[in-house]
């Protein structure tokens, strides 16, 4: 059968673009200088025991958030990439195929394989934490997420030095990403680091879910739940009903592509805009699962550095809540202009409009939860205030979008662009980064320096409003997005030119913001306070980084904010007199990585259609599971109770109540 | 306290910095979308123009709270013991901003909606409309005009103050086509024909391009659409009826592969691609018995 | 042999025991409904495509009602005989669990035969995946059915091995209940291919 021929594409090894070339050796030098340290310094081990087999879920955050960091470097190079390219009309820095390429990625690694992982990664790290919990409900499964990512995210980034990129958009739309008209394999990375990455998400979902739902502390109701955690919540529930619509929609033209099938083709009965609908039923709901878990940490922040409870929380979870109803019924939007007819289009123009009321609600909330506090500008304060004018700019475009008739003009524009990049880095970026600024003295024990980070911020954010709001008036002028280059006397020259040196700006930002976090891993003081911002929610009354079992004593929550009554009012978080008892936690495994090195084979096998290879990875994993279900009958050890002395003292020196604490209870 | 109280200050900074390059370097904003040429158009102008009118609103409300809020209620070294409230939240006020942006949406939802209607049928349904079926393919658009039998390619004449009904379809990719002074865009699909009503006001040539992603010469994907008075148009048809070569088939599938090339005029197209528009129903079929009766 | 004296100790509702067997069989319930999104999306797909035959072999060509009421017949009747195995399980008999489950794993066996049967029979008519959007939906569909089934053969056949290893434990019979569940459902989904493919296939 010609399904076991192992064909070799045309070029295997890219090689020759000087820009590729540069790739190549960086990779090169950087995985042996990788290799070097670790094996000077005696590492390996050291690797293998405390990360890669760990199944704790602080640790699994800040894998998730580093990874993250990589892919916002490289999807940011993509794009200075593409600004140089189109700053001036005419250019040829980069030609058809190798823009083609980088937008895709681009699009891919930013939504994917950037937002997504680096929001999940503040998840790992902080709602365990925030809910009183010792760890997710599935560790191992935890881990098993992480790792796909990581093969998923792998195997994509590797398309363009092995085999080339895919070149059809992030959104990929069939016919042009069929085989007949683009043959080869970078559409393949695409669906394969897209499909392993996915699996991975949909565990979270589940993870999570169960996590919140089932492993609360005593007392905490989920009324009483800190924002960050609620949109948590729900963001699984999206996760769970969203991510199994793009495995079948993956599936389905990965069966196109490899096996003949007429699915999306425009021959055998195919149909194209098929396609559209899937991707975009999952894609629509992506947006939010990428934009919930940001709207919490701006609540948490807000209300911390506002010294002030969040105002409205019950509306602020009705919020997500309709938001996230909505998000499912919204999809056609991404594709008014393709002949809906007027009753469709009118249908989900409103209902788009509509997810402007409960969003609407949530920034007045944030707004009054400001008002009468005592607003302190911590960088992590910044970028959630950063959010607030930013992302309304972002929003009412996007009920201006939301308008099909007026969408016709802004369709395939970049005033489409330049929308969902005020929500994408308005909201999720800095989302993400004032929930990086925010826990990382929870992670590590230390703040990220100040003075270096306010200035990354400010770099940052008039970069990124130099880059996009020429964008608006350049897709009012006629600009649609991707392609490569234009030519003179449009009209479009200018703004071009404005838009790339904002580009270079936002870069400047980035190294800035890398810069802060060097300096300080290097030269900031080791103060290892349990509660440096003076928080309201239940991690900042443990150590700083938290030992692996998280809590001593499981926490008794009488309230919101249960951490700053027990500072204000003197209630009692942990009871000191509640005897200390051995706490079961799960043991590290490697099968995680080990599996996802499978699917990583199996995922290069497919992609490159050599079948027994992918078959063997499908094997392998199968075999890991197999093994996985063999053995875990002894998978947890105990912590003796002579280990938790210290840090339960610790806890009930910062929520013990009254009597422990003292004289801080006069106000 | 570190010297951020002048936060607000680099704030409008910022903005003004801005406002200063985009007026500076985008002297002529009226182009494109923003520069209506027919009734299309300027439905849709109409309809962006409420909507920018309405989002201000929005944007001025939301902008002053912000700063006004920043400024008041900033940390300084004044207020240093200074408790805020525990304040749960306000049933009244949340109502207020719940409603206002209930009247928004609902103020901008009625005329998107009449709009909808509206640019589903012809412009001007006093006027006779003449059909023109635009067809993109890898990369470049073709225009058959089925009454008078003659193709254009990369541009396309259409008499001014005639409504025209674009019947829209691929040969490969999906495009979208898309003449931002005459009007919006609409997807091209193979095997899926969908129409497009444009009109322009006065004779003038009006840029088009495909707006959706094709692949590589995507943007080369550029034609123009040019507009004359129905006289001249007429004129012109008869010119090229007489003057222009005809295509052949293999000319045609030539044509059809993947590639860029100019501007071109024939005075016919291969028979088996004048094909039946009205099969695939929207109904508007009316010009199809003048297709019947003309070509030959 | 010692299945009697272990049902002293095995308490009700043993899966239920641990606060991990709690979470676990909680979570799986989460997973099924991620699982009936999917089904869900690939019934839509088939129904979007079941009138696309380009030309190929339509369902009223393809299908024959035997084959598909047998079909349906033994994979119900694994569902029951799985059900009987859980009832065991509770109940603390090793051995009953091993004979029904073992029954269950058989009817699964003689269902994935049957269904790679139709297949080669149907390609060999010269309906393939590639032959049209109805047949790549229908493959589509139900080979997805098929390969949950036969994972779950291979699962439960697993599962059998550490029950005749370490008897009727809270944790193997946690494992046993989770895997009766995913049984059960692939039950349920099989009725929704039988409504949505064969019968409506019969009549359109």
């Amino acid at each position: 059968m010609d399904l076991f021929d192992m064909k070799m594409p045309d070029q295997l090894i890219v090689w020759g673009n000087p820009l590729i070339n540069g790739a190549w050796i960086s990779i090169i030098l950087v995985t042996l200088g990788i290799v070097f340290v670790l094996t000077k310094y005696k590492k390996w081990r050291w690797l293998w025991d405390e990360w890669l087999t760990t199944v704790d879920h602080k640790k699994i955050g800040i894998m998730y958030i580093v990874s993250a960091l990589l892919m916002l470097f490289r999807g940011g190079v993509d794009a200075l990439l593409m600004r140089i390219q189109l700053a001036l009309p005419n250019l040829e820095f980069l030609d058809a195929q190798h823009y083609n390429e980088i937008f895709t990625t681009h699009g891919t690694v930013m939504i994917i394989f950037m937002a997504m992982p680096f929001l999940i990664g503040l998840m790992n790290v902080a709602v365990p934490l925030q809910i009183g919990a010792r760890d997710v409900a599935f560790p191992t499964l935890n881990a098993i997420s992480f790792w796909l990512f990581f093969a998923g995210a792998l195997l994509f980034n590797l398309s363009f030095v092995i085999g080339g990129s895919p070149d059809a958009g992030w959104t990929n739309y069939v016919p042009l990403a069929g085989e007949e008209l683009t043959p080869g394999i970078g559409i393949n990375y695409y669906l394969w680091g897209l499909q392993i990455s996915g699996i991975g998400t949909l565990a979270t979902g589940i993870n999570f879910l169960v996590t919140i739902l089932k492993m609360r502390a005593p007392g905490m109701t989920l009324m009483r739940m800190p924002m960050f955690t609620w949109s948590t919540l729900i963001t699984s529930v999206i996760i769970v009903f969203a991510f199994p619509v793009l495995t079948v929609a993956l599936a389905l033209l990965t069966f196109d592509r490899l096996l003949g099938a007429h699915f999306f083709t425009i021959d055998g009965g195919g149909m194209p805009m098929m396609w559209a609908n899937l991707f975009w039923i999952w894609g629509h709901p992506e947006v939010y699962i990428v934009i919930l878990p940001a709207f919490g940490i701006f609540s948490e922040v807000i209300s911390t550095f506002a010294r002030k409870r969040l105002f409205g929380y019950s509306a602020m979870v009705v919020s997500i809540v309709a938001i996230s109803a909505l998000s499912f019924l919204v999809w056609v939007h991404h594709f008014f202009t393709m002949g809906n007819g007027p009753w469709i289009n009118s249908v989900f123009s409103i209902t788009t409009m509509a997810i402007a009321i409960p969003t609407g609600v949530k920034v007045f909330n944030w707004l009054f939860t400001m008002y009468k506090g005592r607003i302190e500008f911590t960088t992590p304060m910044l970028w959630s205030l950063a959010f607030i004018p930013n992302f309304i700019i972002g929003g009412v475009t996007g009920v201006m979008l939301a308008s099909a008739p007026a969408d016709y003009q802004y369709h395939n524009s970049y005033f489409l662009i330049s929308h969902f990049h005020y929500v994408l880095i308005g909201g999720t970026v800095f989302g993400c980064l004032a929930g990086l600024y925010y826990w990382w003295p929870k992670m590590f024990g230390f703040k990220i320096n100040e003075r270096i980070s306010k200035w990354a911020f400010w770099v940052f954010v008039i970069g990124f409003n130099m880059t996009f709001i020429p964008m608006y008036l350049v897709g009012l002028k006629g600009m649609p997005r991707r392609i490569y280059t234009y030519r003179e006397g449009l009209g479009w020259t200018g703004l071009n030119f404005i838009e790339t040196v904002g580009t270079f700006v936002m870069g400047a930002g980035f190294v800035l913001l890398v810069w802060a976090i060097i300096y300080s891993i290097r030269h900031a003081k080791r103060d290892y306070e349990s509660d440096p911002w003076n928080g309201r929610t239940l991690e900042w009354a443990i150590a700083s980084p938290p030992p692996h079992y998280n809590f001593a004593r499981v926490p008794r929550i009488t309230g919101q904010d249960p951490l700053w009554r027990a500072k204000k009012k003197g209630e009692t978080i942990f009871e000191e007199k509640t005897p200390l008892k051995p706490i079961h936690m799960p043991n590290h495994t490697g099968i995680p990585a080990v599996m996802a090195g499978f699917w990583f084979v199996a995922g290069f096998g497919f992609v490159f259609e050599w079948i027994p290879v992918g078959l063997a990875g499908i094997l392998g994993v199968l075999l890991c599971m197999m093994w996985r279900s063999l053995t875990d009958y002894h998978d947890h050890h105990e912590v003796p109770v002579t280990e938790l002395r210290d840090a339960a003292a610790e806890e009930i020196k910062n929520a013990g109540g009254r009597s422990a604490r003292g004289v801080v209870n006069d106000g | 306290m570190e010297p951020f109280l002048k936060g607000r200050w680099k704030w409008l900074t910022v903005v003004g910095m801005l406002m200063f390059f985009l007026t500076g370097c985008s002297s002529n904003i009226k182009a494109g979308v923003l520069n209506p040429q027919g009734p299309v158009a300027q439905k849709q102008y109409d309809l962006i123009m409420w909507s920018i009118i309405l989002m201000s609103v929005i944007l001025v409300v939301v902008f002053t709270l912000f700063v006004v809020i920043l400024i008041k209620y900033r940390a300084r070294p004044e207020n240093e013991g200074y408790e805020p409230p525990d304040q749960e939240g306000n049933r009244l006020l949340e109502v207020v901003w719940t409603m206002i942006p209930v009247i928004i949406v609902i103020a901008l939802a009625v005329p998107t909606v009449t709009t909808t209607f509206d640019l589903e049928k012809s412009p001007s349904p006093d006027k006779e409309p003449i059909t023109i079926e635009a067809e993109s393919a890898q990369w470049k658009w073709i225009f058959k005009y089925p009454v008078q039998g003659i193709e254009t390619v990369n541009y396309v004449k259409i008499p001014a103050n005639v409504p025209v009904r674009f019947q829209l379809e691929s040969h490969d990719a999906m495009n979208s086509f898309w003449v931002p002074e005459l009007g919006g865009q609409e997807y091209t699909m193979a095997k899926m024909p969908m129409y497009l009503w444009l009109e322009a006001d006065k004779p003038g040539t009006y840029l088009g391009r495909g707006a959706n992603f094709t692949g590589r010469d995507f943007a080369k994907m550029e034609f123009t659409v040019e507009a004359e008075k129905p006289s001249d148009f007429d004129d012109w048809v008869k010119q090229v009826k007489e003057t222009a070569p005809a295509q052949s088939k293999e000319e045609f599938e030539k044509l059809l592969e993947p590639g860029t090339v100019g501007r071109m005029t024939f005075s016919s197209y291969p028979e088996d691609e004048k094909k039946d528009s009205s099969d695939h129903g929207h109904g508007h079929g009316s010009s199809k018995e003048h297709h019947e009766s003309n070509s030959h | 042999m010692a299945e009697l004296d272990q049902k002293v100790n095995l308490p009700d509702f043993p899966e239920y025991q641990t606060e991990d067997g709690r979470l676990k069989i909680f979570g799986f319930w989460v997973f099924l409904a991620a699982e009936v999104v999917l089904f869900s999306t690939l019934f839509a797909t088939y129904l979007v495509f079941k009138d696309q035959t380009a030309g190929g072999p339509t369902a009223k060509d393809l299908f024959e009602v035997k084959e598909f009421m047998a079909e349906t017949l033994i994979l119900l009747t694994s569902s029951f005989t799985c059900g009987l195995a859980t009832l065991k399980m509770r109940l603390g008999q090793k051995k009953g669990v091993l004979m029904w489950m073992g029954l269950t794993l058989l009817l699964g066996l003689g269902f994935m035969v049957m269904e790679i049967g139709e297949f080669i029979k149907y390609v060999g008519e010269g309906a393939t995946i590639g032959t049209s959007a109805f047949l790549s939906a229908f493959y589509v569909l139900l080979s997805t059915h098929g390969v949950h089934v036969s994972l779950g053969i291979l699962w439960v056949s697993l599962l059998l091995i550490q029950v005749v290893k370490r008897g009727l434990t809270p944790i193997t019979s946690r494992k046993l209940f989770i895997a009766g569940l995913y049984w059960h459902f692939l039950d349920v989904v099989w009725i929704f291919v039988f409504t949505a493919v064969y019968l409506t296939g019969l009549v359109s």
